[in-house]
């Protein structure tokens, strides 16, 4: 080895030395992710342990919530967090769906890129922004319009009429449903569209060989291929129904209660832990609003995970936010 | 014949019904930002930006909320952003093939769509109890839990689009994996590195839930971080709620200075992130 080579050895083991650091530091932030996951499930659990202890399994079941007494069952907001989130899938489903064939068969392509982006542009409005747009301007619309007419018209049916039945708050469960289901369209859109790319050309290429119209493509080809996708794009949109916060708040109405009409106003599990945590007194009351973060918590991410399982078979990953 | 005819007629209705499902979802967004404009443009004025929040009835602006605003969400990207860079470095170089980033990867991809008011109730029990206060610091904290999951999806994605080629180049000229991650990779996936980041501070810049009980809110200036700050998601909310006129004026102005932001943002990080699929040619 010459004399230039020789000099270059302290050079060289440094560069090994930070090699092993960087990798060891990049390697601690990966399992900081893991570690993130869970110590979120245990300082929950450790926060909700005196309200767990104090109620057990009973918490789940019931539907008292009275501050003054320090009963509490968390039955009424996961109720309205369960109904809410229905009514907002229900209603996201179809119309992600038709979005993401309108976007992936149908629309001219010069136009593609712009829609899409003010499809997504949707997801980016943040959570507060529905909120008030929901309170000061949906709400007053659906106590004028929708709300009347779905008293007067569904209200007299027996079996289905108990859900429209009460005065027309313009808050309420329905319109919480409703504005969930704006909040989660460009999500269940942008995955169903990921999943409907994932069929290949050739098939659909032979379906129009055969004569099928572009319609029959879309429901005998592209669909079944995407089937579990289908599924998987549904769950990710409800995990993200059942813990939307902000919006929810502001148009439940806050009444921790369970009432059969969807236009009463209700709370949800996000929406009581918002409204009531600061003004929380006493230290069951706490750990009871954080036990319900916790169901709300292992909900959504059991939900999350078992959609993100689904996708990952079909190897799409989802949005990426 | 007929039996044709049936075909197209429902072929046209099925397509015609998904295009009417596209307008009425523009619809509903040229609702928004209608609103948004029209309520908010009204109340948008120098005082907005040059005075504190006001007592109800008072006159006054959102000064104390946009800085408290632009000073958490700075450090909640401070905090998260490397943490997930970093992590993403992992997933993406030295660990790329092993099976921890699987799973790594796929609790990744959980923690992005979990709801981010559990974020808050995490960092409360965490900070605020230990603390015994709210603090701007315990709602940076928060928001960069928000900002990790974000950066290391989206810079993954990134580093995957460089070329193993030119790690390979980089290696066959004597370089240590870092050396080639630090000098040819990061600044072959710059403008991906910035996607991320721009679309964590999209998220974070209009997050409220995470925020209410962490650095909850303040009606005047504060200057440390260990005071609860005024921050623009909370005002809102707070004025929102509120029965007094002037203060939902201010609600709405500030409702629109934080969407046109993140829509720009987003528009800006969009762009981007086309820039390095089209420069960088996916070779892999």
């Amino acid at each position: 080895m010459d004399a230039r080579a020789l000099a270059y050895q302290p050079s060289l083991r440094r560069e090994a030395r930070m090699d092993a650091v960087f990798n060891l530091l990049t390697r601690s932030c990966a399992y900081l992710v893991l570690a993130l996951l869970a110590g979120v499930l245990l300082t929950l659990f450790y926060g909700s342990w005196p309200a767990l202890r104090t109620f057990k399994f009973a918490f789940l079941a019931r539907e008292v919530w009275d501050p003054v007494t320090s009963q509490f069952g968390a039955l009424a907001p996961l109720y309205g967090t369960v109904i809410t989130s229905l009514i907002a899938m229900l209603i996201s489903v179809p119309f992600s769906f038709g979005i993401a064939i309108f976007l992936t068969e149908t629309c001219p392509m010069w136009l593609r890129g712009p829609i899409a982006t003010c499809i997504e542009l949707l997801a980016g409005v943040p959570s507060i922004i529905y909120g008030l747009w929901g309170l000061f301007v949906f709400a007053p619309l659906l106590q004028q319009t929708l709300q009347p007419w779905l008293i007067a018209h569904l209200g007299p049916i027996p079996g289905i009429g108990r859900l429209f039945q009460g005065p027309p708050f313009g808050i309420g469960m329905l319109t919480a449903g409703l504005v969930l289901s704006i909040m989660v369209l460009p999500f269940i859109t942008a995955v169903m569209r990921e999943v409907f790319r994932t069929t290949p050309q050739s098939l659909k290429e032979a379906a129009y060989g055969l004569g099928a119209t572009q319609w029959e493509v879309v429901w005998h080809v592209v669909v079944p291929n995407a089937r579990a996708g289908i599924i998987g794009a549904i769950m990710l949109g409800l995990g993200r129904a059942l813990g939307e916060t902000m919006a929810v708040t502001f148009v439940a109405g806050n009444a921790q209660n369970i009432s059969l009409s969807l236009l009463a106003p209700g709370t949800t599990i996000s929406a009581a832990i918002a409204n009531e945590f600061t003004e929380a007194v006493g230290p069951l009351y706490l750990s009871a609003l954080i036990a319900l973060g916790l169901i709300l918590f292992i909900l959504t991410v059991s939900i999350i995970a078992l959609a993100r399982l689904l996708l990952l078979r079909l190897n799409a990953r989802g949005p990426r936010l | 014949m007929n039996f044709i005819k049936r075909r197209k007629i429902i072929a046209a209705l099925g397509l015609g019904v998904s295009g009417l499902a596209t307008l009425s979802a523009l619809t509903v967004l040229a609702l928004i930002l209608w609103a948004l404009l029209s309520r908010g443009l009204s109340g948008l004025s120098w005082q907005v930006f040059s005075q504190m929040t006001p007592p109800p009835g008072g006159s006054g602006g959102l000064l104390n909320a946009i800085v408290g605003s632009v000073t958490m969400t700075a450090l909640g990207i401070v905090i998260g952003a490397p943490i997930g860079m970093l992590a993403a470095t992992y997933l993406a170089e030295y660990g790329r093939t092993e099976r921890i980033s699987v799973v790594i990867r796929f609790i990744n991809d959980v923690l992005l769509s979990a709801p981010s008011i559990v974020v808050g109730l995490f960092v409360y029990t965490l900070m605020v109890v230990k603390m015994g206060h709210f603090s701007a610091l315990a709602g940076a904290v928060a928001l960069s839990i928000i900002v990790i999951p974000i950066v290391v999806r989206t810079t993954e994605d990134m580093l995957h689009l460089i070329p193993l080629g030119m790690r390979q180049a980089s290696a066959a000229l004597g370089a240590r994996h870092w050396r080639t991650i630090v000098s040819v990779v990061y600044p072959a996936a710059r403008s991906g590195l910035l996607t991320g980041v721009l679309l964590a501070v999209a998220r974070i810049s209009g997050e409220t839930a995470p925020l209410l009980f962490t650095a909850l809110n303040n009606q005047y200036w504060s200057n440390t971080l260990n005071q609860p700050m005024a921050n623009l998601p909370v005002v809102i909310f707070q004025f929102a709620m509120s029965p007094y006129k002037n203060w939902q004026s201010l609600a709405w102005s500030g409702a629109l200075l934080i969407t046109l932001f993140v829509l720009l943002l987003s528009i800006i990080a969009r762009t981007l992130s086309k820039f390095i699929g089209s420069s960088e040619s996916r070779i892999e």
